[in-house]
């Protein structure tokens, strides 16, 4: 399967990105790894008329210390943030969310960015980015700005981004001490999360990022509220689903996700003491 | 678009068009057929190839991404009638029954080594859940690559 034609242009600069962006507007689609943009567009899903290869930007690859927080460049691949001792020691729920994403291969072209702003809600990164309350940056014409994960995914596959704007970076509080657990349930081996649970308790505060369990990753702030107040696993795990409108597919109907978001956020509960 | 790459250490330069696919510039316009196509939907891993040095699916990569990068594929793994050790243990341990998943399989299985010298049988499993074989049940591929690692299978 062959893509639609389209112009290429390969960026050597983040302003090379956004002159070329602001040129072609919504013609125009950015090309990081390619692992989620190539496939839609083999399957001629999307057909965009030009691609802007952000991939050799290696300006935008990085995994830094910086205060309070790990900030990492949004062309940073899977892998590298896979491995990275600063990740996981820092951050131990990403490293592991990520090492959950596709295979090895995958690992190796996929970015962070791209992941993000895929805004795919059976993905696996969301769960934890949410859980963590990170915070995105982007940049587009008139500068940059700091975007909440809560305020970012919109919609199916629909994120806070202007047409004009680039994620240059992830940034990810720093909880050496957080407990966390991260649980994906699917059938095959390579395959998406049915329903993906992403639990961290960090200084007595627990964050709970749920996926595939609405058009949009989202928070279950129910059971973060339960478990603040003090309720055991399995109390706060009762209300996994609450205000969640689950999809409904060939693996899986509405009821069934609903199971499984109480029996994974039992279980990662569990993982983390509560 | 001219696109040049290294590929087993030759130059290679053709002229394609930006959505040429990498396994289509090695397959049809370099002319190395050893890496296969199987899914064309970046499941199956028959086109796995290494880019760089890491294992890749090069269906899901366009060969502009790969411009002036360097490519090792099943051709160069073998010095002459030599084969890589990893090809000789699959070789060994029967890792292989129509050969069509062989190709990537192997790359996949260097690639996986490079970044864990001695894997568990976990772990060998789970480094190559981006390739499926439809014959082999997979039993002598995982013991063919513990089998390379050195481990006694
Ligand atoms: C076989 C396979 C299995 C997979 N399994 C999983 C899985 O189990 N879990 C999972 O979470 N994911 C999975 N993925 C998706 C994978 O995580 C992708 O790597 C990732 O979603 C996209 O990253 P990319 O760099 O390849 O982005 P691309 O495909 O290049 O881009 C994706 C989208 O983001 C935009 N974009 C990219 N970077 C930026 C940026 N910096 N600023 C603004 N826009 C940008 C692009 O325009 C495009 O719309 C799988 C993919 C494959 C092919
Ligand atoms: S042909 Fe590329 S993954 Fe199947
Ligand atoms: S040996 Fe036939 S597909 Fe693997």
């Amino acid at each position: 399967m062959i893509p639609t034609a389209f112009d290429y242009i390969r960026a050597r600069s983040i302003e090379e990105a956004l002159a070329a962006l602001a040129t072609h507007g919504d013609e125009a689609k950015l090309l990081a790894g390619g692992h989620s943009l190539l496939p839609l567009m083999k399957l001629r899903l999307a057909t965009p008329a030009v691609l802007v290869d952000i991939g050799r930007l290696d300006d935008l690859r990085y995994i830094n210390d910086v205060g309070d927080y790990v900030a990492i460049g949004a062309l940073t691949r899977h892998r590298s943030v896979e491995t990275s001792d600063l990740v996981r020691s820092q951050a131990g729920l990403l490293a592991e969310a990520t090492s959950y994403v596709g295979d090895p291969q995958v690992r190796h072209m996929g970015t962070i960015g791209g992941s993000v702003v895929h805004g795919d809600p059976a993905s696996d990164l969301p769960s934890a980015l949410l859980a963590m309350r990170a915070t995105l940056v982007v940049q587009g014409p008139s500068g940059q700005r700091e975007i909440a994960v809560d305020d970012f995914f919109t919609g199916f596959l629909d994120v806070s981004l202007g047409v004009d704007e680039l994620l240059i970076e992830i940034r990810v509080p720093k909880m050496p001490d957080a407990r966390w657990s991260f649980q994906k349930f699917n059938r095959r081996a390579q395959d998406w999360a049915i329903v993906g649970v992403s639990v961290v308790v960090n200084n007595g505060s627990s964050g709970i990022g749920l996926v595939n369990m609405d058009s949009v990753p989202l928070r279950a702030v129910a059971v973060e509220a339960a478990v603040n107040g003090g309720a055991s696993a399995s109390e706060a795990a009762q209300v996994a689903a609450e205000g969640a409108n689950p999809p409904s597919d060939l693996n899986a109907g509405p009821e069934y996700r609903e199971h499984l978001a109480r029996v994974l956020t039992r279980r990662a509960l569990a993982v983390v003491g509560c | 678009m001219e696109v040049a790459v290294t590929i087993n250490g030759e130059s290679y330069s053709r002229e394609v068009e930006p959505r040429t696919l990498l396994v289509h510039y090695i397959r049809d316009f370099v002319g190395l057929t050893g890496t296969n196509v199987g899914c064309d939907t970046s499941s199956c891993g028959a086109c796995t190839i290494h880019l760089n040095g890491e294992s890749v699916k090069s269906c899901t990569i366009l060969a502009v991404q790969a411009d002036g990068q360097s490519l090792t594929t099943i051709e160069g793994l073998a010095d002459g009638e030599v084969l890589h050790p990893m090809q000789e243990s699959f070789r060994q341990c029967h890792a292989l029954q129509c050969g069509y998943c062989t190709p990537g399989m192997v790359m996949a299985a260097i690639s996986l080594l490079d970044e864990n010298i001695a894997p568990t049988e976990q772990e060998v499993r789970l480094g190559l859940k981006g390739n499926l074989c439809r014959c082999t049940g997979y039993h002598n591929i995982v013991k063919a690559v513990l089998h390379c690692a050195g481990a006694s299978v």
